[in-house]
């Protein structure tokens, strides 16, 4: 039964220095009935065998009591013994008295074993465990230590046999019957082993990737309309570990691998957890912006499909008749950009459609026969994959296929609604959602299961608590401490029976000694996040920001360290805050100057409390009013001055604190104003890699003002940033470390120093097998450094940093993509790295990246696309290559965010450079498209438009067409814009649509005379050059007028 | 001065060095024993006497326990004369009001050892605390929780496991936890009540000894 019992069993863990415990589950059950069932039969069975007396005997306490025993023992006062004796005349059973109703049980034979097990008579399952628990390996104490359970190879049986084969007489005989009692044991063991495994691959097991396969595929079957499975599914959270869980952490432990919000037709929205044991109903969410209830709720499912099909009727019947499709639809889902762009196959869709349609009257079971026998015609063909652009032709599908094609048109908006709703989370909170403590389950004991001692002890001190006077309260107190607090059983424990209240309740009395006491348990327990909302719940924060007046110094430490633990959820801090707990958590801070001589006893408490004061703050900052109030209550100074601590204790916190809020405009202006930069840039030269993150991320935060980044590089910052990169192990700083340097980087003289430092190389380095927070930085990072210096951009294809940049454009984070499409776009500037690009599909990736649903993306790719059209060779033909994509950049054009816009027309302004691509632009109605943004008024696009429209007049009859659309009298306000690419550009557009005798008399009416009259005095040559030539334009139709009058 | 003369004034003008005091709360607190015992007479002349000493403990330090009234007041009486002299006064205060947390835990411990045998025993645990926890009808035995608590207190503090506390215990034992300084029964002032009563020694108008 070793092995069985080493690895099948489900021990708890063996932390504080005691035993491991059998945990109380089914497996365990079924193992320990079988091993009684051996026990009890083994006397008939094996007679001989079971003489044998043990090695050593098996010891354990015992619940069973000596009148119990009756026959062959003897009984005295605090002992009873078995008359049977071995061979050194110990009794082979002996019953021990320990204590009152406490006994412990030697028994150094199998026929005494079985002898107690019949004795036990009920209490057998509690014995056997009980043995076991005490005895993790029986074997060794029946045949000593040479038997014990080992992993690999086992050779004690061979062992045993040789020594039977040499040895004589008696003890032969001796040795062979341990041989046999070996063997039997063994080959139980096996037999258990075989059982416990069988149990277990019973079990579902979910695997996260299972988990997401089946939310995608839901997610390509639901929408608003009725006639799809469901009106939405999402994750509660965007952010995906690299296990490919979304659960946090703590609940990854519990198995959960993410959560789901699922909207059916017919019904309210449902809150679903995935766990790897299957998927269930969890209680939700309490309110909008609360956290999530991880309790589960009802049964717990195989896969989602029949969650949801037990759950909606609608689900269930559309999901039954559409099961084929959707699959079908799964594997195609990559050539669904060529499809797209298929035009051919667009007018038969009308057609198609009605049949569709027919088809949808018939009996549904052939319907999905049919669809069935078609399906596998279709997919032998079509399963290949691919987030680009195929340029060769698609193969004709047959008529099945483009009628999917309009439903999954239809599909991708959907998808694109249900998506949305994850980027509009509450923005009010600076740190991401996954950082959150959110609920977790309340896993109360439950009444049957066997409770531990500790429950018990813990039970009797509350009593004392409860019924105590002052001295007994302490002394309970003192004795609950010295419980492991850390425990969750313990944590637990205290809170079933009722201590949390009585703890807070003692918090309210005036004993300085019970409040001391009670802080400091609570202090301990509320690392536990289910303590900290029952703490919350019972109004433990009011009475501890009530605390923090009290002239006590300890007191103020602890509770401001209990506060900090406990604010780490919303509701909390937003009670601390409304407490008025902020400001005088601030008040805390405000200790002697932290240098000051002599240091005595008394300054040095205040500088703890000021030390609690800061980790309080440091959680409570994590809320934006939070932040505001902090700042209101004149923390900043503060804070400033704690900064010029040496002690890394309080500069965490304090440099947390200020990290946090520097999401805030006003924090990072006090920041560099209040002379902290120079204390942060110290500080990253700190040995204490904690300390060093949050100096970096402060500076990551503050960087984005440029007289922060000079302060930093003033400072001498920028070394010790890059020599920060080399600290691989530790993610988070790396992520900051990078982050600061990316902010560093938008200023050139910056960027300079971090040539000299060698910094681009280090970041390229850093390409490869980075998690996403630590890559969106790099990329940044080297996007600006590309961007302002021509020689980093041969630094990157160098140090080989293309390839990687490149393949990151098919990734699915958006900040990421944001930043990568920055940085390739900077890097094609050059031709030599464009020529890189231009190999490895690059414009391709970033020409498929305009379909990506976030404008920020899409702008940053259009952007990007522009130097790559200048500089690849043959730009016309490789933009002619995408298929659908000329139409794509077009439809763009109707977007509603200004960047995209001004980007796109940026973008067109290149394209239409080749005659042909203008003409394919023409057709798909780019100039009436331009000429309604004409009336804008942002100089960026204007200029951007202006741009555009000059380049889109060279072909056909475009001049007329601009003039059609009403586009001339709106560019002739720019002119008066303020900025001189806009008129230059504008002057451009002038001259071009000039060449139209109409535009010349609309020009002149919106009196474009007089501005142009002034351009020509310009110091720009090409603004000179239009302008005049426009002027000369619109004389020239003024002399043909009057040649034409005169005649 | 005057009072030197007198022999059970020991000289103690220029020892308040050897007191947590300052100079001025020296005087104050040698003024309000004077002003305490002025109309003592004969044999009690310049010494407080068990009950005026205990009515000082119960008027400004709101004890009322008598065991521990007692207990303290022996602890203030070094000699175990039944009086306390000035010295004795100005030393015990010291302790009492400001001492660290090694004489405190010293005063402590000879305040809970009632016997003075230098041990504090269970039995003597279990007096001191016998009134600690409310009585609860429902338990059959209602001495179960203080015996309950006299183990629990003798697991954390009898380091040297006799079954009994001996001094270095008892300061092992406070030292690892403050708390416990005060495990049997609170017998020393709040820090507000001793400044109150620092406060109060300052108010007491001068005396002038009647000694000579």
């Amino acid at each position: 039964m070793g092995q069985t019992l080493n690895r099948a069993a489900q021990w708890t863990s063996v932390s504080d220095g005691g035993e491991g415990k059998l945990e109380f589950t089914p497996a365990n059950e079924a193992i320990l009935n079988d091993i009684i069932k051996f026990v009890e039969n083994f006397p008939n069975k094996h007679p001989k065998e079971a003489r044998i007396v043990f090695k050593n005997p098996l010891v354990w306490k015992t619940s069973l009591e000596p009148s119990a025993f009756t026959g062959e023992y003897d009984h005295s006062d605090d002992a009873v013994k078995s008359k049977d004796k071995d061979g050194s005349d110990t009794p082979l059973l002996t019953l021990q008295k320990l204590g009152e109703l406490n006994f412990k049980l030697h028994v150094s034979s199998l026929v005494f074993l079985a002898e107690v097990m019949k004795v036990a008579g009920e209490k057998k399952m509690l014995e056997a465990r009980s043995i076991l628990e005490a005895n993790r390996d029986p074997v060794v104490n029946i045949l000593g230590d040479g038997f014990a359970t080992v992993d690999g190879e086992d050779n004690s049986t061979i062992r045993l046999l040789e020594q039977s084969s040499k040895e004589e007489g008696d003890s032969k005989d001796e040795t062979q019957t341990k041989l046999t009692l070996l063997l039997i044991i063994q080959q139980f063991d096996m037999q258990l082993m075989n059982q416990t495994l069988k149990k277990i691959t019973q079990d579902v097991r979910l695997t996260p990737q299972q988990a997401n396969q089946e939310v995608k595929l839901l997610l390509s079957f639901s929408g608003e309309d009725k006639s799809n499975a469901l009106e939405s599914i999402q994750f509660t959270s965007d952010y995906e570990f690299d296990n490919g869980c979304r659960a946090p952490p703590w609940r990854q432990i519990h198995g959960d691998i993410c959560y789901l919000m699922i909207k059916p037709h017919d019904g309210d929205q449902l809150s679903v957890t995935a766990n790897t044991a299957g998927v269930y109903l969890n209680k939700g969410f309490e309110k909008e912006g609360a956290e999530l209830n991880y309790e589960r709720e009802g049964e717990v499912h195989k896969d989602l499909v029949s969650l949801l099909s037990s759950k909606s009727r609608h689900f269930q019947e559309v999901i039954t008749s559409k099961e084929f499709q959707l699959y079908e639809e799964k594997k195609e889902d990559g050539d669904l950009y060529e499809e797209e762009f298929e035009e051919e196959d667009v007018g038969d869709k009308a057609v198609i459609e009605k049949k569709e349609t027919k088809e949808q009257k018939q009996d549904k079971n052939t319907k999905k026969q049919t669809r069935r026998t078609k399906k596998k015609e279709e997919t032998g063909k079509q399963m290949q994959p691919t987030l680009n652009w195929k340029t060769e032709e698609l193969n004709k599908t047959n008529e099945k296929k483009e009628a999917k094609e309009n439903k999954k048109h239809s599909r991708q908006a959907s998808e694109r609604k249900t998506k949305t709703p994850a980027f509009e989370e509450d923005m009010s909170d600076s740190s991401s959602e996954s950082e959150e403590e959110e609920e977790s389950t309340d896993r109360r004991q439950e009444q049957n299961s066997d409770l531990p001692s500790e429950y018990w002890q813990i039970q009797k001190l509350v009593k004392y608590l409860k019924g105590g006077n002052q001295t007994a309260t302490v002394i309970a107190l003192c004795a609950m401490r010295d419980f492991n607090l850390a425990q969750e059983t313990c944590q637990l424990a205290i809170r079933d029976v009722g201590g949390l209240e009585v703890l807070i309740n003692l918090l309210e009395t005036d004993e300085i000694k019970c409040k001391i006491g009670a802080l400091r348990i609570l202090k301990e327990i509320s690392h536990n996040t289910q303590i900290r909302r029952a703490i919350a719940d019972l109004g433990g924060l009011q009475t501890m920001v009530d605390i923090l007046k009290s002239p006590n110094k300890d007191l103020k430490c602890l509770a401001a360290e209990t506060i900090a633990h406990v604010a780490k959820f919303r509701r909390a801090r937003r009670t601390v805050r409304q407490h008025r707990g902020i400001r005088k958590l601030v008040a805390l801070l405000d200790c002697a100057p932290l240098g000051s001589i002599p240091m005595t006893q008394d300054v040095e408490k205040d500088i703890e409390v000021a030390r609690c004061g800061a980790l309080a703050l440091w959680s409570c900052s994590k809320s934006t009013k939070n932040k505001l109030a902090i700042r209101k209550a004149g923390g900043i100074p503060l804070l400033a001055r704690l900064l010029k601590s040496h002690h890394e204790d309080m500069l965490i916190p304090v440099v947390g604190t200020l990290q946090e809020c520097a999401s805030e405009h006003s924090y990072r202006l006090a920041i560099r104003t209040e002379g902290m930069i120079e204390d942060l840039v110290k500080n990253l030269n700190s040995e204490n890699q904690e300390l060093q993150m949050h100096c970096a991320s402060a500076i990551f935060k503050c960087a984005q003002e440029k007289e922060t980044r000079d302060l930093v590089r003033m400072y001498g910052g920028l070394d010790p940033m890059v020599a920060l990169l080399n600290s691989s192990e530790n993610k988070e700083l790396l992520a900051a470390a990078t982050g600061a340097i990316w902010k560093c980087a938008m200023s050139p003289e910056n960027v300079t120093r971090f040539q000299e430092l060698k910094a681009i190389e280090l970041l390229v380095a850093l390409l490869n097998d980075q998690p996403e927070e630590v890559l969106v930085n790099v990329v940044g990072a080297l996007g600006e450094c590309a961007a302002q210096e021509p020689t980093n951009r041969m630094s990157i294809r160098k140090a080989g940093g293309i390839p990687p940049l490149v393949n990151l454009l098919t990734g699915t984070n958006q900040s990421l993509l944001v930043n990568v499409t920055k940085a390739v776009g900077a890097c094609a500037t050059e031709p030599d790295n464009m020529g890189i690009i231009d190999r490895l599909d690059g414009v391709r990736l970033l020409w498929s990246l305009l379909k990506n649903q976030n404008p920020e993306v899409q702008a940053s790719a259009a952007w990007a696309i522009c130097p790559c059209i200048e500089n690849a060779k043959d730009a016309g033909e490789m933009v002619r290559s995408f298929v659908g994509g000329l139409e794509l950049i077009v439809s763009l054009l109707k977007s509603e965010d200004k960047e995209v816009l001004s980007s796109v027309c940026a973008a067109i302004a290149k394209i239409a450079k080749d005659e042909e691509n203008l003409a394919v632009i023409t057709d798909h109605g780019v100039v009436p498209m331009l000429a309604k943004l004409a009336t804008t008024t942002d100089d960026k696009l204007r200029r951007h438009l202006a741009d555009a429209i000059a380049r889109c007049c060279m072909w056909g009859n475009n001049r007329v067409a601009f003039g059609n659309h009403g586009a001339v009298a709106p560019l002739v306000k720019y002119l008066k814009s303020p900025d001189v690419d806009v008129h230059r550009a504008t002057a451009e557009a002038l001259f071009q649509l000039s060449r139209d005798p109409n535009n010349c008399i609309t020009m002149h009416e919106s009196g474009v005379v007089a501005p142009l009259v002034e351009m020509v005095g310009s110091n720009d040559p090409d603004l000179q050059e239009a302008a005049a030539g426009c002027i000369g334009n619109i004389r020239r139709l003024a002399l043909a007028n009057e040649k034409a009058r005169s005649k | 001065m005057k009072d030197k003369k007198h022999p059970q004034m020991p000289v103690c003008q220029e020892n308040y060095r050897n007191t947590h005091f300052t100079k001025e709360e020296y005087e104050a607190l040698e003024n309000m024993f004077k002003d305490l015992t002025k109309d003592n007479i004969q044999t009690k002349a310049g010494k407080l006497d068990r009950s005026q000493f205990r009515d000082v403990l119960h008027a400004t330090f709101k004890m009322t326990d008598d065991m521990i009234l007692d207990r303290v007041f022996r602890a203030f009486d070094e000699d175990s004369d039944s009086y306390i002299n000035l010295s004795e006064w100005i030393h015990g205060l010291s302790i009492f009001l400001r001492g660290d947390l090694t004489e405190r835990a010293k005063f402590c411990f000879d305040v809970y050892d009632l016997n003075g045998d230098s041990f504090i025993s269970r039995e003597e645990m279990f007096h001191l605390l016998k009134y600690s926890l409310m009585k609860q009808p429902t338990e059959e035995d209602p001495e179960e929780g203080t015996k309950e608590l006299v183990e629990i207190l003798l697991k954390k503090m009898d380091y040297d496991h006799d079954g009994r506390l001996n001094l270095t215990d008892y300061e092992t034992a406070v030292k690892d936890d403050d708390l416990l300084i005060e495990a049997f029964g609170a017998c020393l002032p709040e820090p507000q009540t001793a400044k109150t009563f620092l406060e109060y020694a300052f108010t007491v108008p001068k005396v002038r000894s009647r000694y000579h």
